[in-house]
């Protein structure tokens, strides 16, 4: 049987089909959930996706963090359930606190659309297991408020325990502590990551395929637990 | 407040009614009264203002717009023609893909954030009015000088407005064009193209058919934002000194417009609904008379049942308002409810505010009493018509005799290379990605081609691979030149960008801006442009689907340079095989197609280190770009072409620069024995490609070339160093090229 990944639908979602489609190339089975409503329908697995949930208004991240789909999803990742964030589906993790920090507006002022190196620094998170550590890959970035930021006290934290999942190279697109592109929670299977993986599943569309590893990660770790 | 009815105007003939100020000629004022036989209410007076203005009723440019359909080329392709919301052509496969383009300028002047944001939204709603769902959008921009100070008021706003907009909604942006030049100082164009894509039987039009069907307003509440948008914005000019018209911009809100997106495709794909209109200028005046006119040509409203967000709105501020993020649906009462529950699932208001009937009657009732009474038709498509004087400018022969023969040419190596060097930076030929880095191109995930490529590609279909192509030119500097010639430049480019892709061009949009209509030398201009882009149509077979007119673009009595844009949708039946700009393989072999001749009149090369315009424009020959395009689509299907790149602006040079860095690896290029080095480099020939092929493929891309009458010339081959050298010249590096070609946008703009 299939590792059916649920995919959150807010009103603002856009990348939303990006991650049924890149969780169908990589072998799962997506399910498509609705904010309204906090039935998880048996989901092994949820991805929170990127774009403006509720247009970004007042925070982003802010209003998302209370859809009755997210009491559910809470409550999922703190009994383990693999959950990832990307980028407007990050900021709804720190919102929710299941991961520390939070993300503001770029340092350059600008949305930023680009093909965006990183490292990975962590493979032991459930999202990131399939990629070699140290590995250098590139997958588009795009965002307005990427840049991380956390005290002084929650980046040593983090950097002494291994939370940092990737990491910017050659530059730092919007002036993210540390050159953070993503972190994951002490147990390893909440993972926010500001970079779209889903963006970079195809060769035709995407810069890379490099994007392919974080969802045959969840994939095996599901089967294989 | 006294609401002023048409039993009350019935009875006050003499009342004195503020037409000029709404727009309205007194002879128009006048039809009017005629039209009703007695003088229009407030309210309807409000009506015919907003419908009749130029810029809904194309009164000044509607006998040069038929010309459209007169010399349409035969084509089963056109499934539904000019004169809706937006042309659909067939793709095949059962799909059918619509496309537009439509002007935003004087907003964008006003309001540059808003302007260009609201721009975005009102397009994207006109290709859902067909029953598509759209897949992109592509911006075609012009500003004034880039060092201009007004250029850095307007152009940071403009380019935030688009991004804050398009990447909200959800659309990836694929491309379009920045052009720099002082005519556009106190009047940029901002014109926004969107495609999207839907299968034959979801086809929608603006009808309301069915007696007895409902009239659903869903969406954004009203507000008092746009009011008069249109008569007052969009057709008169900006003069100095006058009252600031912001009030009368509309503030967009892309979020709404995401969840209108979604309820929308939801109804139309449940079957729930019989007509659809969006609401964009002239709003609810515009959508009911339309609506009504193209259906059972009757309709009754209820207009104090319109959800307000300003309660205070007159009921003629309520007929006239703009506000974004509205649509319109004509509704079987049977399917009302679960029309409304989907509406209700996406957090969008709706609420029902008219009723089809058989009158031949728009009537409009304010809390039961009556406000309107007209015939919708003559509201919505019977408005003036104008033959507008012209005639050919006198200066012409002067502008055309001062050609730019005269100019200082460049000639030793060392010029030549510092003149690359300066050309590769000129604004309009530097990197624009300063500008696309803002607008995500990701999204939805079909972006197969998107700037600096040739043109947009974006995958339709994801079992088969089908997808359309899509690229949008015009050079002002040409139309200004000879108007009849710079038109059908314009189409070249675009159909030759398509080409280059590997997509079969199939149709065209434009958006026709020029000055004001009431200068006879204006009015030829566009007479001219309109005339050369009708019969060049006709002549490759790409019939033009719709497209928009924007007038008054003009500061005091300069009008703008003439600014035909064309944008031409190719198909690609597998955008596997569709062609970069990126050559690939050291050792292949690059060709450039077509003949090159000394050809300077409005080229790149004389306005940015001359700043001269003057001379004729590159000849055109659209058969030589019918054979070149069929080298390119044929090359591209048969993988025999690893790159190509449509040569115009800035010429080979400008070419090789750009497929060198996109690819990252050099060339050494040969000047062929006819050619000065500086022509070869610089012309701006039209009917020219750059290809580029695996060596063992030569034989196999002359054959291509010789069957289809196109001359080719080996310039030379793609190599593993990072410079690009034009032998016997000179050597550059593409770290200094990649310096001077990304360096400019960014210090003029941050």
């Amino acid at each position: 049987m299939s590792v059916r990944v649920g995919v959150v639908t807010f009103p603002g979602s856009l990348d939303d089909r990006d991650a049924v489609r890149a969780v169908r190339i990589a072998g799962g089975e997506a399910v498509a959930l609705w904010h309204g409503d906090d039935d998880l329908k048996k989901v092994d697995a949820v991805i929170l996706p990127g774009g403006f949930s509720y247009g970004d208004y007042l925070r982003c991240g802010a209003i998302a963090r209370f859809a009755p789909v997210m009491n559910s999803i809470i409550e999922g990742a703190k009994t383990g359930m693999p959950v990832l964030g990307i980028c407007n589906g990050f900021q709804i993790l720190c919102e929710s606190h299941l991961l520390p920090g939070a993300l503001i507006r770029n340092d350059s002022l600008h949305f930023m659309c680009r093909d965006q190196r990183l490292r990975i620094e962590n493979t032991s998170s459930v999202w990131t297991s399939e990629f070699s550590s140290g590995q250098e890959i590139v997958i588009p970035l795009k965002n307005g408020e990427g840049g991380y930021v956390a005290d002084e006290h929650t980046l040593d934290v983090l950097e002494a325990e291994g939370r940092v999942v990737a990491r910017y190279l050659e530059v730092n697109p919007n002036g993210s502590r540390h050159d953070i592109a993503g972190i994951c929670n002490e147990r390893g299977n909440v993972v926010g990551l500001m970079p779209h993986p889903e963006h970079a599943v195809e060769s035709l569309t995407g810069p890379t395929t490099d994007g392919i590893p974080f969802f045959t990660s969840v994939l095996k770790s599901l089967v294989s637990a | 407040m006294s609401i002023d009815t048409v039993a009350a105007a019935e009875v006050s003939p003499e009342q004195s009614q503020p037409f000029a100020e709404l727009g309205l000629k007194p002879d128009e004022y006048q039809q009017i009264r005629d039209i009703l036989g007695r003088r229009p209410t407030s309210s309807e007076l409000a009506m015919y203002s907003v419908m009749w203005s130029e810029h809904c009723s194309y009164k000044s440019s509607k006998v040069h717009l038929r010309q459209f359909g007169e010399k349409a080329p035969k084509t089963d392709a056109l499934l539904v023609g000019i004169g809706e919301n937006a042309g659909v052509v067939d793709i095949g496969d059962g799909w059918a893909v619509t496309f537009k383009v439509e002007s935003h300028n004087h907003p964008s002047y006003v309001e540059p954030y808003q302007g260009a944001a609201t721009g975005i939204g009102g397009i994207v709603r006109d290709i859902m009015s067909m029953g598509a769902r759209p897949l992109a959008v592509m911006d075609p921009l012009r500003f004034g000088p880039a060092d201009a100070p007004d250029t850095g008021r307007v152009l940071p706003g403009i380019v935030a407005g688009i991004g804050g907009y398009g990447n909200c909604l959800g659309l990836p942006n694929i491309g379009g064009e920045i052009v720099f030049d002082p005519s556009y100082i106190g009047n940029p164009l901002v014109n926004a193209l969107c495609v999207g894509a839907m299968k034959h039987e979801d086809i929608h039009l603006a009808s309301a058919k069915g007696v007895g069907n409902l009239v659903v307003l869903y969406g954004a509440r009203t507000g008092g934002d746009g009011i008069g948008g249109v008569s007052v914005l969009a057709s008169e000019t900006f003069s100095d000194g006058g009252p600031t018209k912001r009030p009368s911009v509309q503030v967009g809100d892309p979020f709404m417009e995401k969840l209108l997106i979604e309820a929308t495709l939801e109804v139309l794909q449940a079957g729930l609904v019989e007509g659809i209109q969006d609401l964009g200028g002239a709003g609810i005046s515009c959508a009911t008379s339309e609506l009504a006119s193209n259906g059972e040509g009757g309709m009754h409203v209820w207009l104090d049942r319109v959800l307000l967000r300003d309660a205070t709105l007159s009921p003629e501020e309520i007929l006239m308002s703009e506000s974004q993020e509205r649509m319109c649906a004509i509704v079987h009462p049977d399917r009302l409810v679960e029309f409304m529950e989907r509406c209700a699932k996406w957090e969008v208001e709706a609420v029902v505010i008219g009723e089809v009937n058989a009158t031949g009657r728009l009537t409009v009732d304010w809390h039961g009493e009556r406000i309107v009474d007209v015939p919708p038709r003559t509201v919505a498509h019977d408005g003036p018509v104008y033959e507008r004087p012209y005639h050919r400018p006198p200066w012409m022969d002067a502008l055309q005799a001062d050609t730019p023969d005269h100019l200082g040419r460049p000639s030793t190596a060392a010029e030549l290379k510092a003149t690359l060097l300066t050309m590769v930076a000129a604004p309009n030929l530097a990197s624009k990605s300063w500008v696309t880095s803002q607008y995500d191109r990701y999204v939805l995930g079909n972006t197969v081609l998107a700037q600096p490529e040739d043109a947009g590609m974006i995958r339709v279909d994801e079992v088969t691979g089908l997808g359309v192509s899509l690229a949008t030119d015009c050079n002002g500097r040409f139309a200004k030149l000879d108007p009849y010639a710079g038109a059908q430049l314009a189409l070249a480019e675009a159909y030759r960008n398509v080409a280059a892709s590997g997509a079969r061009p199939l149709a065209v949009t434009n958006c026709l801006n020029f000055g004001s209509p009431e200068d006879p030398e204006v009015m030829w201009q566009f007479a001219e442009a309109a005339r050369g882009l009708a019969d060049g149509c006709l002549q490759l077979g790409t019939p033009v689907t719709g497209g928009n007119v924007s007038f008054y673009n003009q500061t005091g009595d300069t009008a703008i340079l003439p600014t035909p844009v064309v944008g031409v949708l190719g198909v690609i039946s597998d955008v596997a095989k569709r062609t970069s700009i990126a050559w690939d393989s050291p050792g292949d072999h690059i060709y450039l197609l077509g003949d090159t001749n000394n050809e300077f009149g409005g080229s790149e090369w004389a306005h940015h280190v001359h700043g001269h315009l003057g001379g004729l424009p590159p000849k055109v020959d659209l058969e030589r770009e019918r054979a070149l395009g069929e080298v390119l689509v044929t090359g591209s299907q048969s993988r025999l072409l690893v790159a190509a790149h449509d040569v115009s602006d800035g010429g080979v040079a400008q070419v090789l620069v750009e497929m060198a860095l996109r690819a990252g690896t050099g060339a050494t290029v040969t000047v062929p024995d006819a050619l000065e080095p500086f022509v070869f480099m610089f012309a701006e020939s039209a009917g020219r490609a750059v290809v580029v092929v695996d060596p063992s493929d030569t034989g196999q891309l002359s054959a291509l070339c010789k069957q289809a009458g196109v001359p080719l010339t080996n310039i030379g081959v793609v190599t593993s160093e990072a410079e690009l050298t034009f032998a016997d010249l000179f050597t550059v590096s593409l770290g200094d090229l990649k310096r001077e070609h990304e360096r400019t946008l960014p210090e003029l703009f941050g």
